[in-house]
């Protein structure tokens, strides 16, 4: 058997405890077959509980589950192809690396000398080969990971699923270990699906971003996307670096709103296709942080079609390539701008400032 | 003596307060008695002798009492330890209910709320000739005659001692079982392990320390009592320990001493061939 045909389908996938509230709730996707997928949520979204269900390790209220165009429920996890690494990984604390690693084998059959054959290659693959007689205690983080990486790969899944692989790592080696489940996934050529509640790690990592609450996707699609262009508010909070705030349509141009605030007038809004609005309508918009430009409220307007709005700068954190400007210019919303470093310390700004945040219209916008 | 000595010795004076007096000094009287001569008026002479080792020792009696007690400790051990692990395997990974899991805990330590006398005697109208297992018996035409081997006898005795001695198999075991991440279980799933190799490669492995303390304690128990043979068996069996507390009763001290200095010898031996299959100080204190 070989890997591939590892694409993934769910279709109107349920799952309730209690009989009464739905964990996951009515979920529909496709991940594409050697795809990196990631689930990202807040604890309790009802990712992990996907993830299992995708696993076997539990069965859906309702729904299917597809797997290389064959519904798995009901089979066993071996018979699904799929193989799990657990939170914190799950080695087993009596057996070697070695043996570790062989498990899978070793129920399957296979002689010692057949399994510890394969699990010497794997062993090479992610560098454990000196560790081989250590007993997982005797481990670091960032070994147990790649023990638990190759326990999971030594049966040639066609999909490996990850719990928050990452969480149990100090922050240096998440991003290192980071890198190397991206190499592995590359190198075995399957598909990963990856839960997480850190977006950077999501972002960073995936090729397909679903981003969940409550049970349900509120959005799915490539990293970029999702970040740049995320479809609400909850997404656009969820993976930062947005500006969000709510205002009322006054006018409807051709190629630009203006939308009014309680506190502040004059937001210009490019016109997005997908989105009808009308006079009256209040809506949600998204600026990114690093699309606005601050300047000083004595330097004059900005140039036509850009929004300028006055605000008082809070606080200032250097953050080594950029400088996070906080300012008051929507009362009761968080309002952050991300000046390039050098940009900053030409002229730098003071606590106490008054400013003016200003972004042309097609930056902003409207999320539903 | 440096003022640090002093403070070493002072933390360690609680233990030696109750270790000396009751452990140390016993053993040490035994250890003397056991190579005394004695005026068999219950009088001990203070010269020396080994005669009292090579009596026990060459006894033909001995070797029946160790095997009898060693018979009764292999058995009991046997089904203490298929019931307990069991019993454990069951409240652990079964009772997803913690309130109903510690119920259950605690209705495995109804024998205790009794004393061992009528406990034994409880078996009486239960297992006797009259007693309620013959009776079902022979209601549901099973057996013609009732079975007499089942009070005083040898199965008797391992009734009781399995019935004593079964809760220390099972705490133990579901300590140690309760330490077992259950993602670990899990992931043998994972793996493709059916349900017997998960019991086979991991939880067993997983349970040694538990099944290995459980072990000592009854062997120990089982291997030092006197009282369940003697009453279980209705006279019919002797062990190692009912011997020597017959020599007491004649007031055979010296040689009384000597078999239990070889009992705890032989216990020594047990123990450490039961620690030796697991590391005990590395499981405490994990």
């Amino acid at each position: 058997m070989r890997p591939g045909h590892g694409d993934i389908e769910l279709a109107g996938l349920c799952k309730s405890y209690d009989g009464i509230t739905n964990v996951v709730d009515g979920v529909n996707l496709k991940i594409p077959d050697r795809a990196y997928c990631c689930f990202l949520g807040p604890s309790g979204c009802g990712k992990t509980t996907i993830l299992r269900m995708i696993a076997g390790h539990e069965d859906p209220t309702a729904g299917e589950i597809v797997i290389g165009g064959e519904n798995v429920l009901g089979l066993a996890p071996v018979e699904r192809r799929t193989a799990m690494m657990f939170q914190s990984y799950a080695l087993f604390p009596h057996l070697t690396v070695r043996d570790n690693i062989a498990f899978a084998l070793r129920v399957r059959g296979q002689s010692r000398l057949e399994r510890y054959k394969a699990v010497d290659l794997m062993m090479e693959k992610v560098r454990l080969t000196e560790l081989a007689d250590r007993l997982p205690a005797n481990l670091s983080g960032g070994q147990q990971q790649r023990v638990a990486l190759a326990r999971a790969a030594i049966t040639e899944p066609r999909v490996l699923l990850l719990d928050e692989p990452l969480s149990a790592l100090d922050e240096q080696l998440r991003v290192q270990m980071r890198q190397e489940l991206r190499r592995m996934q590359r190198e075995l050529g399957i598909t990963f699906v990856h839960v997480t509640h850190t977006q950077l790690e999501a972002i960073a990592l995936a090729d397909i971003v679903v981003v969940m609450e409550k049970g349900k996707i509120k959005q799915s699609g490539p990293a970029r996307d999702v970040y740049a262009y995320p479809r609400d508010r909850y997404v656009a909070e969820f993976l930062g670096g947005q500006n969000i705030f709510s205002g009322k349509v006054e006018q409807v141009g051709s190629d630009h709103l203006v939308i009014s605030q309680p506190h502040r007038t004059g937001i210009h809004v490019g016109v997005q296709a997908d989105r009808r609005v009308g006079i009256g309508d209040r809506i949600d918009l998204a600026v990114r942080r690093d699309d606005i430009e601050l300047m000083r409220a004595t330097s004059g307007e900005p140039g036509g079609g850009a929004t300028a709005l006055p605000g008082r700068v809070l606080a200032i954190e250097y953050q080594g390539s950029f400088v996070k400007v906080m300012l008051d210019t929507i009362p009761d919303e968080e309002f952050i701008a991300y000046v390039p470093e050098r940009t900053f310390f030409q002229d730098p700004f003071n606590v106490g400032d008054v400013l003016l945040a200003t972004w042309s219209a097609g930056r902003a916008r409207i999320l539903a | 003596m440096s003022r640090k000595n002093w403070f070493a010795w002072l933390y360690v004076t609680p233990l030696m307060l109750v270790l000396v007096p009751f452990f140390l000094v016993p053993i040490l009287v035994v250890l003397v008695a056991s190579v005394l001569e004695t005026d068999g008026f219950g009088g001990l002479i203070p010269t020396f002798t080994l005669a009292n080792y090579v009596d026990v020792l060459t006894s033909a009696q001995t070797f029946h009492l160790y095997s009898a007690t060693l018979k009764f400790t292999t058995l009991t051990w046997l089904f203490t330890l298929v019931i307990g692990f069991l019993v454990a395997y069951f409240l652990v990974f079964h009772v997803k209910n913690q309130l109903l899991a510690i119920s259950l805990f605690l209705i495995c330590t109804v024998p205790f709320w009794t004393s061992n006398i009528i406990r034994m005697i409880s078996w009486i109208p239960l297992l006797g000739k009259e007693g309620l297992v013959n009776s079902a018996l022979l209601g549901t035409g099973l057996i013609r005659e009732p079975i007499e081997v089942l009070l005083y006898s040898g199965i008797a005795v391992v009734i009781a001692y399995v019935h004593q001695l079964t809760i220390f198999m099972v705490v133990p075991i579901f300590n140690s079982m309760a330490r077992i991440d259950k993602r670990v279980v899990e992931a043998a799933v994972d793996s493709g392990a059916s349900r017997l190799d998960v019991m086979r490669l991991i939880i067993i492995p997983m349970s040694k320390s538990g099944i290995a303390l459980g072990s000592i304690f009854v062997v120990s128990i089982v291997m030092g009592d006197f009282f369940v043979v003697k009453v279980m068996s209705g006279g019919g069996s002797a062990s190692v320990v009912s011997a020597f507390y017959e020599n007491v009763g004649v007031l055979q001290y010296p040689i009384a001493a000597a078999s239990a200095v070889l009992l705890t010898v032989v216990l020594i031996v047990a123990i450490s061939l039961i620690l030796r299959t697991v590391n005990i100080r590395r499981e405490i204190t994990q």
